[in-house]
């Protein structure tokens, strides 16, 4: 794991709380910062309509509104966070097939309405696999 | 090597007859611009999305593998917008563009767990 994605203070439980809140469906958020430290989230509408217990989806719209304000606090969109409601911190094949390079994609785990593992991924550049990287506190 | 052809016009030349087509501006989402040299938007030639996507993909080869699938297909979740419309309800990548025109690429970010196991 030669990368890692830091969290300022209070950013981890902001994604496990949200995580909470939908159980047993899925949350998803933005990641806003700059230089691989995670400054602020922006928890946003899971949108799917194939199943938020097993889905999420961030409408284009929103997609929008998150990479414009990240612009607005003069830092980057870096990724997005979303959870896997009884299911381990392990990106699917479907993260997989709808992942984008470059951001940090974090997943929480939630068993039982409980946050467990947290972890970050990144796509490698042949669109092959995620990697893991390492999720630190800043 | 035959004579090079001039832009059509009156002949003379000045600025305005240097091109012939047009260049519409492409908004790239913040994943991608790595492979537009950190650009935001670029500006590339085309009459139509199809077109211009091309163009800007081979401009950009980076670009290629994060919008289109195996197949030579647009990725399901990487939507293109002409000004504010989806072009999935225009005429997909046969939607004509127009100068000044603006075209977005916007991903669909989504994602979940693997499907409920079968007992």
């Amino acid at each position: 794991m030669a990368e890692s994605l830091k969290l300022m203070p209070g950013i981890a439980d902001a994604i496990r709380r949200h995580g909470v809140d939908t159980y047993p469906n899925e949350c998803c958020g933005a990641l806003i910062g700059a230089d691989g430290l995670v400054e602020h989230v922006a928890p946003l509408p899971n949108t799917t309509e194939e199943g938020a217990r097993r889905r999420f989806l961030i409408r284009p719209s929103d997609y929008k509104f998150v990479e414009q304000e990240a612009t607005r606090l003069n830092r980057e969109l870096l990724g997005f966070y979303h959870s896997h409601p009884d299911h381990p911190a392990r990106p699917s094949q479907y993260d997989l097939d709808h992942a984008f390079p470059f951001f940090w994609y974090v997943i929480v785990s939630v068993q039982q309405a409980t946050p467990e593992d947290m972890t970050v991924w990144r796509l490698a550049d042949d669109r092959s696999q995620f990697r893991e990287a390492a999720l630190q506190d800043a | 090597m035959g004579p090079r052809k001039r832009s059509v016009g009156s002949g003379a030349r000045g600025p305005r007859d240097k091109v012939k087509t047009m260049a519409n501006k492409i908004l790239i989402p913040t994943p991608l611009r790595p492979f537009t040299g950190k650009q935001d938007a670029v500006e590339v030639d085309g009459t139509t999305i199809g077109e211009l996507l091309g163009n800007l993909t081979a401009q950009y080869a980076g670009l290629k593998p994060h919008l289109y699938n195996e197949q030579g297909k647009l990725r399901s979740f990487v939507n293109v917008y002409l000004n504010d419309e989806d072009i999935r309800y225009l005429e997909k990548e046969k939607t004509a563009v127009k100068p000044g025109d603006t075209i977005s690429i916007i991903p669909s970010v989504a994602g979940g767990n693997e499907p409920e196991s079968k007992n």
